[in-house]
C-alpha cells in the first residue's frame, strides 16, 4: 500500500511538533525517518497511527483520504506499530499475546452425550452469541503464529512464555502481532535501541524479506550507520519540519549535518594519550551474578591515568556486574587499588570519595531521580559534601547555585535548575549526569554506555567531555557495547566475553577481528588454537597491552603489582 | 538572593524534547517551574483549570460534602416524607432538603470552628474564650492525629507504607503511662520524661519493621500489620495483669492515672485553651519539615523514596535510610500516644488506640505526604470528629456523628481519584498532582 502525509501538522500549545510535513512511502519501500530526539518523528507515528490528531493535513492510503482516529482505525486502514516499549503481557506465551484484542474464537459447545439409550445431542451457543462469549481458539492462534513465523524467518515459537524471550525476539512477536492484523504499512519505532549488534542484523534480515513481500516500512531511529544500511530512502526531519529526502549512500556527515543543523565532528578527535601511573589495578575479580553463578570470572586489567580503557562486548557478558562491583554496589572478591590504595572493601559512598566518577548504565534508574528537579540530580551523589551541606544540614541556595554554572557549563536544555529531571529529554538527562559526574575532581571515571539512545549531538558532546577528562590525567574505562562508541575514544580496548577479559587489544583492530573477539571465537585460555583468528592475531592480541604501555615509555612496567 | 531562573540557551528544543518525552510524563509542577515574573492571577488560573493537587483536594472536600448532604437528607424522616410528594410540593421538598442539610453543616461549623451566637454573646458583655472553645477542641482532636499522620508521612516520604502507626501508638502508649504513674519526677521534668518515653517506645517499634525489612527484606505492610496486632495483645495483656499496668484491685483493662506532674499543661488561662500538646505537634511537623527539605538525612530519605536504585548509586546507605525512618516514624507515633495519654485522657485504657493509627494513613494520604499538608488535613479530620460530635447532639441523634467517618472516607477516596474529580469539574487533564505516586506506593 502507498502511504502519503500531506501538510500534517501537530501543535502543542506553542509549539510546533510538526510542521507540515509531507511524506510519500511506496509499496515495499523501507523508509527511514531520522532526525534527533524531540525532532517530532515519534508524535508524526502517533498521528499516523491515531493517536494523537493532527491540526492540519491529512493521511492518504492509497491515494484516498483515510480518517484515523484511533489506533483501532490505523489497525483497520493497514497501519501497525512496534513502540520502543513494547506492549506484552509477559506472564502470556507468544500466540496468546499475538492474539490479544483479536483473539480467534470458536462456537462456545458442549460435545454430544449418549449414556445408554439417553442421546444428549451437541448444544451449541447461538452463533449471533459468539462475539461475547466464545471458545478461544488456541490452535487457530498457534498456527498462524508458526506459519509468519516460518514465512519471515522469525523463528518464534509460540507456545514459548513472553518473558522468557530476550529483547530481540520480543519485539519480533510485537512484529507479527501487527502483521496478523493484516498491517501492510509498518512503523518500527527506534526498534534498534533495545537490541545488540547481532539481534540487528536478524531485524533487518526481516525487514528486507517484509519489504520483498510488498510491505511499506517506515523506520524511526537516530542512528546514521543503521539508516543507512537498511533504508531505501531517508527523510531527515529536524525541528518539526521535513529537512531533506536523501538516498541511502548520503555520507554520514551530510546526514548528521542535516539532523542537527550544522555541521558534526561525527569522531572525536583527539591526541594521543600521555600516560602516567596506574589509576585503577583490578586484581582477580570475580562477581556473582544473579542465579548464583560467576557473572565475571577472574577479570584482571589495569587503567593509567591519563587512558581510556574501553570494555568491548556484546551486552550481557558481565559488563552490568563488572561496573556495579567496582563501584561497591555488588559484592565481589577479589581486589580493587584505586591509586595503590585497596578499596575492595569499601562502600560505594567511599569510594565516589576515593575520587570514582560513575556514570551508570542505565541512567533513568540508577542515574537519575525522575521526580527530584535538575539542582538536586546534579547533587545527587554529592549532596553530603561541602559546600552542599554542612554537617547535617544542607545547602540549597549553594545547590541552586552550582547548578546554574553546571546547567550552563554543560549546556543541559532546561527551562530552569527546578525543572523536574523526568521531564529532559534522554540526552539532557545524561547530560545532568555527566555534569555530576564530571564537574569534580577525579582519579576515575567509569561509564558504563555513556551515550545510549543519545543522538548525534549529544553523543559529540558527551564524546568530548570524556577525552577532556583523559586529557587532564583521568583514568577512564569506558563500557560499550556499540563499536562506534569503543573506537572513537579508547586507547586500548579490553574485550569481555562472558565474564571473561579474552583479549586487550590495540585501538586500531580492525573491526572484524574486533567482532571476532566479542563474539567470543578466542577466549583466553584457548588462544594458541584459535579457530577463528589467526595464530600471529591472537599473539599480538596477548602481548599489546604492555606494548601500548611501553609507547609512552615511562619505564618498564611492573607486570605484577603484588596483591597481598 | 537571585530568583531568575536559568535561562536556557534556546528554550525551543527544551519543549520539544520535553513533548517528545511524551506528554504523559511532563511533571505537573507548576509551582517550582513557574518563572517568578509571571502574574499570579494567571498562575491561579492555571492551577484551577488544570488542577493542581490543592484544588484537586478542594474540590474533593466539596464533593464530599455534597454526597455527605444526600445522606444526610436519607437519614431525616422528615425530608424523606417531603420527597414522597416531590411532585404534587416540589418547593416543600426541596426547602426541606435545604433546611436538612444546611442545618447539619451549619451546626457542624459551629460545633468545630466558630460559633457566631458566642461572639455575639461575647459582645454584650459575654465570655470571649467561649468563641474559641470550638477550635481548642478542634485542635485537641486533631493533636494526635497530626502526629500518626507526620508518622506516615515520613515513612512514606522514604518510600515505605507504614500500616503500623497503631502498633507503635501502642508501643508509646504503654511507655508513658508506665512512667507516669510508675515514677514520680518533678514537674516539667516529668512531662518531658513522658514524652522521650513514648518517642521511644514507639519508636523501637518502628526501628524493629525498619531492621527486619533492611536485613531480611520483610515487607514492611506486611509486618507492620502483624506487628499491630501483636501489640494490641500486649497491651491486653499488661492490662489485664496485676502488678504490669493493671490498675490495682481492678478487673477491667485499665491503668492507673498518670501522676498530675506528667500531664500536659494547657497554654492560654482557663478553658478553652491550646494544648501544649497540639504545640508538640505543629512543632513536629515543622521539624519533619526541616528534616526532608533541608538535611542530608532528609535528602536521602526523599532519595531512597523515589529510586532505590539510585540511591544506592550515589552512595546512599538505602538500609540505613529504612531503619532511622522507621525508627522516627515509630517516634511520632509514640509521641501521639503521649499527648492522648497526658494531654486528654490521663490514662490507658485497652481501647485507648482507638483509630489513631488508620486515621494517620488516611491524614498522611490527604496532606499528600507533606508535613503542612498533614497539619491542614489533620486540623480538618479533627474539626470533622468535633462537628460530628456536636451535630448529633443538636440533631438529637438523628444525623449520626458517623456521618463525619462517611466525609472522611469520602474524601480520600476523591482526593486518591483525581480523574473522577477532574470529570466531574471539567478541569483539563493534564498528567501527576502527585498522587498517582501515592497510589503507586501502596504496593511498591
Amino acid at each position: 500500500m502507498k502511504l502519503e502525509l500531506r501538510g500534517i501538522t501537530k501543535r502543542f500549545g506553542s509549539l510546533v511538533a510538526n510542521d507540515h510535513i509531507d511524506m510519500v512511502v511506496q509499496p515495499g519501500e523501507i523508509r527511514a525517518l531520522l532526525g534527533e530526539n524531540g525532532a517530532g518523528k515519534t508524535t508524526l507515528m502517533n498521528v499516523l497511527y491515531g493517536l494523537l490528531q493532527p491540526d492540519e493535513g491529512e493521511i492518504l492510503i492509497d491515494d484516498r483520504p483515510v480518517h484515523i482516529r484511533s489506533p483501532k482505525d490505523a489497525i483497520g486502514a493497514g497501519v501497525g506499530m512496534v513502540h520502543q516499549h513494547f506492549m506484552l503481557v509477559p506472564v502470556f506465551t507468544v500466540a496468546e499475546n499475538v492474539t490479544l484484542g483479536a483473539e480467534p474464537i470458536s462456537r462456545l459447545a458442549l460435545p454430544g452425550l449418549t449414556v445408554g439409550s439417553l442421546h444428549v445431542p451437541r448444544l451449541s451457543l447461538p452463533a449471533a452469541a459468539t462475539s461475547w462469549l466464545g471458545m478461544l481458539d488456541r490452535r487457530r492462534a498457534r498456527a498462524s503464529v508458526r506459519e509468519l513465523s516460518e514465512r519471515f524467518g522469525f523463528r518464534v515459537d509460540p507456545d514459548a512464555f513472553v518473558e522468557d524471550l530476550p529483547v530481540g525476539v520480543q519485539q519480533r512477536v510485537e512484529i507479527i502481532k501487527a502483521l496478523l492484523r493484516d498491517a501492510s504499512i509498518l512503523v518500527l519505532d527506534e526498534p534498534t535501541a533495545v537490541l545488540t549488534p547481532g539481534e540487528t542484523e536478524d531485524l533487518f534480515a526481516i525487514m528486507r524479506q517484509l519489504r520483498d513481500s510488498g510491505h511499506s516500512i517506515i523506520f524511526i531511529s537516530h542512528k546514521l550507520r543503521e539508516v543507512q544500511a537498511i533504508a531505501d530512502n531517508i527523510t531527515v526531519i529536524r525541528r518539526g519540519k521535513v529537512v531533506a529526502e536523501r538516498p541511502p549512500d548520503t555520507s554520514d556527515a551530510e546526514l548528521a549535518a542535516l539532523m542537527v543543523g550544522r555541521s558534526v565532528q561525527l569522531r572525536v578527535s583527539k591526541a594521543a594519550a600521555s600516560l602516567a601511573g596506574v589509576a585503577l589495578d583490578v586484581r582477580d575479580l570475580s562477581v556473582p551474578g544473579e542465579h548464583g553463578d560467576l557473572a565475571v570470572r577472574s577479570i584482571s586489567f589495569d587503567v593509567r591515568r591519563g587512558e581510556i580503557l574501553g570494555i568491548a562486548g556484546v551486552q550481557g557478558n558481565g559488563q552490568t556486574e563488572l561496573c556495579e562491583a567496582l563501584m561497591g554496589l555488588r559484592p565481589a572478591t577479589g581486589s580493587v587499588l584505586l591509586d595503590g590504595q585497596d578499596i575492595s572493601a569499601a562502600t560505594t559512598k567511599e569510594r565516589l570519595h576515593a575520587g570514582i566518577g560513575y556514570i551508570p548504565e542505565d541512567r533513568q534508574e540508577d542515574g537519575l531521580v525522575a521526580g527530584f528537579t535538575v539542582a538536586d540530580n546534579l547533587v545527587l551523589d554529592v549532596y553530603d559534601r561541602p559546600p552542599y551541606a554542612a554537617g547535617i544540614a544542607m545547602k540549597p541556595e549553594a545547590i541552586r547555585k552550582a547548578a546554574v554554572e553546571l546547567v550552563g557549563d554543560y549546556d543541559v536544555r532546561t527551562s530552569s535548575v527546578l525543572t523536574l529531571a523526568g521531564t529532559l529529554s534522554g540526552g539532557n538527562q545524561q547530560k545532568v549526569i555527566v555534569a555530576r559526574e564530571l564537574s569534580r575532581p577525579n582519579k576515575l571515571l567509569l561509564a558504563s554506555q555513556p551515550t545510549r539512545g543519545l543522538d548525534v549531538g549529544s553523543i559529540e558532546f558527551v564524546h568530548s567531555e570524556i577525552v577532556k577528562q583523559r586529557d587532564q590525567g583521568v583514568a577512564v574505562v569506558i563500557v560499550s557495547s556499540e563499536l562506534d562508541e569503543i573506537y572513537a575514544l579508547s586507547d586500548r580496548i579490553a574485550v569481555i566475553y562472558e565474564g571473561k577479559i579474552v583479549g586487550i587489544c590495540p585501538p586500531d583492530i580492525p573491526e572484524h577481528e574486533l567482532g571476532l573477539l566479542m563474539a567470543g571465537a578466542a577466549t583466553a585460555d584457548a588462544q594458541g588454537d584459535s579457530t577463528g583468528l589467526r595464530p600471529p592475531a591472537a599473539e599480538e592480541l596477548l602481548q599489546t597491552a604492555p606494548l601500548v604501555a611501553d609507547e609512552a615509555g615511562p619505564g618498564p612496567r611492573v607486570e605484577e603489582l603484588p596483591s597481598e | 538572593m537571585s530568583e531568575t531562573p536559568v535561562a536556557a540557551p534556546d528554550p525551543v528544543p527544551a519543549a520539544a524534547d520535553a513533548v517528545a518525552a511524551g506528554p504523559g510524563q511532563r511533571g505537573d509542577s507548576p509551582g517550582p517551574a513557574t518563572p517568578r515574573g509571571r502574574l499570579t492571577g494567571a498562575v491561579l488560573i492555571q492551577a484551577i483549570t488544570q488542577g493542581s493537587s490543592a484544588v484537586i483536594t478542594i474540590l474533593a472536600i466539596f464533593l464530599a460534602l455534597v454526597v455527605g448532604g444526600v445522606l444526610i437528607v436519607f437519614s431525616d424522616p422528615v425530608v424523606t416524607r417531603a420527597w414522597s410528594s416531590l411532585f404534587t410540593h416540589p418547593g416543600y421538598a426541596l426547602g426541606q432538603t435545604w433546611d436538612a442539610v444546611s442545618f447539619a453543616y451549619t451546626q457542624m461549623f459551629e460545633g468545630a470552628i466558630l460559633n457566631p451566637s458566642t461572639v455575639s454573646a461575647a459582645l454584650h458583655g459575654g465570655s470571649v474564650a467561649a468563641i474559641f472553645y470550638p477550635l481548642s477542641s478542634t485542635c485537641a482532636q486533631a493533636t494526635p492525629l497530626i502526629l500518626t499522620g507526620l508518622s506516615v508521612a515520613i515513612a512514606f516520604r522514604a518510600g515505605l507504607f507504614n500500616i503500623g502507626a497503631a502498633g507503635q501508638w501502642v508501643g508509646g502508649a504503654v511507655v508513658a503511662t508506665w512512667l507516669g504513674f510508675g515514677v514520680s519526677l518533678p514537674p516539667v521534668i516529668h512531662v518531658i520524661v513522658c514524652l522521650i518515653g513514648a518517642f521511644v517506645g514507639g519508636g523501637v517499634i518502628g526501628w524493629f519493621v525498619g531492621l527486619l525489612k533492611a536485613r531480611t527484606g520483610a515487607h514492611e505492610v506486611i509486618v507492620t500489620i502483624m506487628l499491630n496486632y501483636v501489640m494490641y495483645d500486649l497491651l491486653s495483656y499488661l492490662l489485664s495483669h496485676q502488678g504490669m499496668l493493671q490498675k490495682p484491685k481492678q478487673t477491667n483493662q485499665i491503668a492507673p492515672f498518670i501522676a498530675s506532674n506528667a500531664n500536659l499543661p494547657h497554654v492560654g488561662g482557663p478553658p478553652p485553651q491550646v494544648g501544649i500538646g497540639f504545640l508538640i505537634a505543629v512543632a513536629a511537623a515543622l521539624g519533619v519539615a526541616w528534616l526532608l527539605s533541608r538535611t542530608t538525612t532528609g535528602f536521602e530519605f526523599r532519595t531512597v523514596g523515589a529510586s532505590p536504585s539510585a540511591a544506592r548509586t550515589g552512595g546512599i546507605n538505602v538500609e540505613r535510610s529504612w531503619v532511622l525512618v522507621m525508627l522516627l516514624a515509630g517516634g511520632l507515633a509514640g509521641l501521639s500516644a503521649a499527648t492522648v495519654i497526658q494531654g486528654t485522657n490521663t490514662q490507658l485504657t485497652f481501647n485507648s488506640y482507638g483509630t489513631y493509627g488508620p486515621d494517620g494513613i488516611t491524614v498522611a494520604l490527604l496532606g499528600r505526604a507533606k508535613p503542612i499538608g498533614v497539619v491542614l488535613a489533620g486540623l480538618l479530620f479533627g474539626a470533622l470528629h468535633v462537628g460530628g460530635t456536636y451535630v448529633e447532639a443538636a440533631t438529637l441523634g438523628q444525623v449520626p456523628a458517623n456521618i463525619v467517618q462517611v466525609l472522611e472516607g469520602l474524601i480520600v477516596l476523591f482526593v486518591a481519584a483525581p480523574a473522577l474529580i477532574r470529570a466531574t469539574f471539567r478541569l483539563r487533564a493534564t498528567a501527576g498532582t502527585g498522587m498517582e505516586a501515592v497510589a503507586k506506593g501502596w504496593n511498591a
